[in-house]
């Protein structure tokens, strides 16, 4: 609860602090502020120190699970924010306004990690989508910009509609009229029509808002268009916290009807895999690689909602962290470049050593190799899904397509390392140097200690 | 504590090689640290069997099942000690070699080195996988920055091609391991499974382990990466892959795979050991036409690494038996064959044999040191591999698990027929006959290679003459390897 009326509250401090200052760093620097009180209130909520007591009546439900993921949400926030915040005000001079809106998706994902019910689903989602629709058309001037917020829009709003429709769908089917996912489980005595229905509906808006194919399309190119910095957060943060959403819906609300929906989620992994690695190899340019990477990802993540177990439920946090960590690091670097082709990254090695080789952390990362966290973010989703005994062959699919991504992230290592280059020269502080040193040490902590994040599962509880 | 320093003195000391810059300070340091591995080794060797001191175990993912767990058993001695006597050697024979960012060719060497060790001590398979792809990144990194030429689409064929490979062992492992009662990754619990598993999932199984090995070894069809990036890499690189780096697979396959799925190794043993047999031929029949000094020792390397693999599924113990000794002694009589291969490149700046000739006139020593290698190479008797092919054949023969043992050991035979073809031709072409006026300005070689080749040489005849030692040392492990293997429903 604190998180999610804070993150409020902040944003709309952060409105009017564009008013009372014009300094730059002043507001970043509130908004610093504002990520690290977000994190440590979560903290304290998930230790049982809670500053506001209000009763939702159970339409939000807080458990480890949620507020961990949480954690890792802001967590990975205030990592963006310090590696590129100054990066945000070379796109327009509304600094001030952009902070807020990143923070009104904040709120946007703490519900949507705690919701109990589908309204406040649709409401976190909708908190969430309104600001990015902003914040990919944040580059007034540039047409790219604007088209991709178009699309994006239009689109998001096409299935925020089916969200709805699937929304009360359920609740028809619902035999006394709920909207609680719990008890959706529970009055699926007769699989009605109407039910299923409502679950299709509500896992294609689902799949939509994750880029899963073949609901990708617009991922490319809304990812290409926004301005990179908002990228960077989009393709991560908001990525992940939407996923977290959806494995608790399919686990809490459709856990026990498995049947009807295992089979067409295996599907559309198989098929977002393919997409994502597949058309990732042919991209020459590298932010455009990372829009199919993040495709790539979501496969794998979308293992988890499959299995939907409590291997799952672990590595999905395991997953995203990396996942974020990883990402967030590599947009760093490349929002630094000028050169945004895999030319670009020609002789990086030479010029900037340090961003090279924690770049190739990360990419190592993404890849899955270990001693990384991504391999064991990837060991858990392939685990999870052999540990129900069913859909061998997509694990199988699975870890070929892993073997393809290699080929595009290797692509950027070996033009950072093997290949000659003039060098673009980003010229970056050692602040920042230090928070990628930071960021890769602790993707190589998770990658052999994984334990001392999953085990906050356990030994956190939030106690009422 | 033995097999933990094993890991730890070439990984920290890979690590702060980092930051050594001047190339002497590089090359000492790194043989230091080889030759420290090299003593403890030897002391692992040392010490008796129960010795508490060859065994680790620390908990480190409690969650999952998986523990730090490290031991050195008969099979782990022979082929650390092999890693731990190369990586000197390689350093010493390549020590004239100047590499650009020495400081950090040298630490990426030690790592892999780290890498490797903890693939043969490793007796947890989450552990085992761990070491496994890091024995990789090093390599890849050590090709792709000091190599020939192609090296860059090269290395990167040879990373796709086992990465693909370790993922699919990753699957096997991850299905092993849901099966187990305790839900761990040991060793132990992994060979208590063989009874569990049916036969149909053993199948599945074998297949998920044995490609990702056959692919390090490499067996036939998997082997195409092996040819160009042995070319490619740096000639130190290429010792590591060739002495050291293709024994995972085979150690693999010993302690993995074998034991733990008695009945889909049994099944499918037939067809594996046909695609050994056929790359046997088929290697071997290329490197006759080959011009090219490195690529034709790369696809002899194919040939014996086949017939070592053939041996593993004829289950006895003189097979097996076979397969431990020749580990160690193709991974030295490979590296004595890269370093004349080096001597030769580094003083005449080409490998195509039909360029030289004449060498012995003008190098003696080399010529009959590499005389002595080469015969090694054929295995002739005296020599080391005499004594592992002859167990090899054997073995294969008097194999029961097979119907076609007969046919296995005549085919088999020819490639020995075949490798003195092409060993003898090559050493008469290079060595012998008219200098040339490339050659007439060769000299002979110096003493740091004089002392490695003679150290080989000296392996070579000694273990050739009295193998007891080394076929002691693994008995234990084949015994307890070929019970497991002979398990049936």
């Amino acid at each position: 609860m604190n998180a999610i009326i804070l993150s409020a509250v902040w944003g709309v401090i952060l409105m009017f602090s564009g008013i009372l200052t014009k300094e730059k760093s002043t507001i970043r620097m509130v908004a610093i502020l504002g990520l690290i009180l977000l994190l440590v209130s979560n903290h304290l909520d998930l230790t049982g120190i809670h500053f506001f007591n209000i009763d939702t009546h159970k339409m939000l439900y807080f458990d480890t699970f949620g507020l961990l993921a949480n954690s890792i949400v802001f967590g990975s926030t205030l990592l963006y924010v310090l590696l590129s915040g100054r990066d945000m005000e070379k796109v327009g001079v509304n600094l001030a306004e952009y902070f807020s809106l990143i923070f009104f998706v904040l709120c946007g994902t703490a519900l949507v990690t705690t919701y109990n019910t589908l309204l406040l689903l649709f409401l976190g989602i909708e908190i969430i989508s309104i600001p990015l629709y902003i914040l990919t058309g944040a580059d007034k001037r540039n047409l790219k910009s604007n088209e991709a917020s178009l699309k994006y829009f239009l689109m998001g709003a096409f299935s925020t509609g089916l969200m709805l429709l699937g929304i009360a769908f359920l609740y028809g089917a619902s035999q006394n009229g709920s909207f609680f996912i719990d008890e959706l489980a529970i009055g699926r005595a007769g699989l009605s029509p109407l039910f299923i229905a409502g679950l299709l509906l509500l896992l294609v808006s689902m799949a939509f808002k994750v880029s899963v194919a073949p609901f990708h399309f617009w991922t490319p190119d809304v990812y290409d268009g926004a301005p990179t910095v908002f990228t960077s957060f989009m393709a991560t943060v908001v990525k992940a916290a939407i996923f977290i959403g959806f494995i608790r819906l399919f686990d809490e609300a459709f856990g026990e009807s498995k049947a009807q929906w295992q089979l067409f989620i295996a599907l559309l992994t198989a098929a977002t895999l393919f997409v994502g690695n597949l058309t990732a190899v042919f991209q020459q340019s590298v932010k455009r690689m990372l829009a199919y990477s993040s495709i790539a990802q979501a496969g794998f993540m979308l293992l988890a909602v499959l299995a939907g177990n409590g291997l799952a439920k672990e590595g999905i946090l395991l997953y995203i962290a990396a996942y974020c960590l990883a990402t967030i690091g590599i947009f760093a670097i490349l929002i630094k470049m000028k050169d945004y082709t895999f030319e670009g990254f020609n002789g990086l090695a030479k010029h900037q050593p340090l961003l090279a080789a924690t770049c190739t952390i990360f990419l190592l990362s993404l890849a899955g190799i270990p001693l990384t966290a991504g391999f064991f973010a990837k060991y858990y989703m392939l685990s999870a899904v052999m540990a129900t005994g069913k859909f061998f062959w997509l694990v199988i699919f699975a870890v070929l397509c892993a073997a393809v991504s290699v080929y595009y992230y290797f692509r950027v290592i070996q033009a950072m390392y093997f290949k000659e280059g003039e060098g673009q020269d980003p010229a970056p502080g050692p602040v920042f140097k230090g928070l990628l040193v930071a960021v890769a040490v602790l993707i190589l902590f998770l990658g052999v200690f994984p334990q001392w994040l999953i085990d906050k599962l356990y030994t956190l509880v939030y106690l009422w | 504590m033995i097999p933990v320093l094993l890991i730890v003195i070439p990984l920290v000391s890979g690590l702060l090689g980092f930051f050594i810059k001047s190339g002497n300070g590089a090359r000492t340091w790194s043989l230091v640290s080889s030759l420290l591995t090299l003593v403890l080794s030897l002391i692992g060797l040392s010490l008796l069997r129960t010795s508490p001191y060859l065994h680790a175990d620390v908990e480190w993912l409690p969650g999952l099942g998986s523990r730090f767990s490290v031991g050195l058993d008969g099979m782990g001695q022979i082929v650390s000690l092999l890693t731990a006597v190369s990586f000197p050697m390689i350093f010493i024979a390549t020590w004239r070699t100047e590499y650009k960012k020495a400081g950090n060719f040298y630490a990426l060497m030690l790592l892999s080195q780290a890498g490797l060790m903890g693939v043969f001590v490793a007796t947890d398979a989450l552990l085992f996988y761990f070491f496994w792809e890091l024995a990789l990144i090093p390599v890849y990194f050590l090709c792709s920055l000091w190599g020939g030429e192609k090296r860059i689409q090269a290395t990167f064929k040879f990373f796709i091609y086992t990465f693909t490979g370790s993922l699919l062992m990753l699957v096997g492992i991850i299905w092993l391991h849901n099966y187990t009662p305790d839900h761990s990754f040991s060793l132990a619990s992994f060979y208590k499974l063989r009874s569990i598993i049916s036969g149909q999932d053993q199948v599945w199984l074998f297949w998920l382990f044995f490609i990702a090995f056959a692919i390090k070894m490499p067996v036939w069809p998997f082997h195409t990466w092996q040819p160009d990036t042995y070319e490619q890499a740096p000639t130190a690189v290429t010792m590591v892959l060739s002495g050291i780096m293709v024994k995972m697979g085979l150690f693999g396959v010993i302690r993995w795979l074998a034991p733990v799925l008695p009945i889909g190794t049994w099944a499918w043993g037939d067809t594996a050991s046909a695609l050994c047999i056929i790359g046997m031929i088929y290697a071997s029949l290329i490197a006759i036409r080959q011009d090219d000094l490195k690529r034709l020792v790369a696809y002899s390397s194919i040939a014996h690494i086949g017939l070592m693999c053939l041996a593993i599924f004829a289950t006895n113990q003189t097979g097996m038996q076979g397969v431990m000794i020749q580990m160690f002694n193709h991974g030295i009589n490979i590296i004595g064959m890269w370093i004349v291969v080096d001597l030769i490149e580094r003083q005449f700046h080409t490998r195509k044999i039909s360029e030289l000739g004449g060498l012995a006139q003008k190098a003696p020593v080399l010529a009959i040191l590499l005389v002595v290698i080469a015969l090694a190479n054929v295995a002739l008797p005296l020599t080391n591999a005499f004594i592992g092919e002859f167990l090899l054949f054997s073995g294969v023969y008097t194999s029961i698990a097979t119907k076609y043992n007969v046919v296995f050991t005549v085919v088999a035979g020819l490639s020995i027929i075949l490798s003195a073809v092409y060993t003898l031709n090559m050493i008469q072409r290079v060595f012998y006959g008219d200098t040339n006026r490339l050659t007439e300005k060769g000299t002979d070689i110096r003493l740091n290679e004089k002392f490695v080749l003679a150290v080989i040489v000296v392996l070579i005849l000694v273990v050739g003459v009295y193998p007891k030692p080394v076929l002691d040392l693994t008995r234990a492990t084949v015994e307890t390897i070929i019970a497991k293997m002979n398990y049936k429903l």
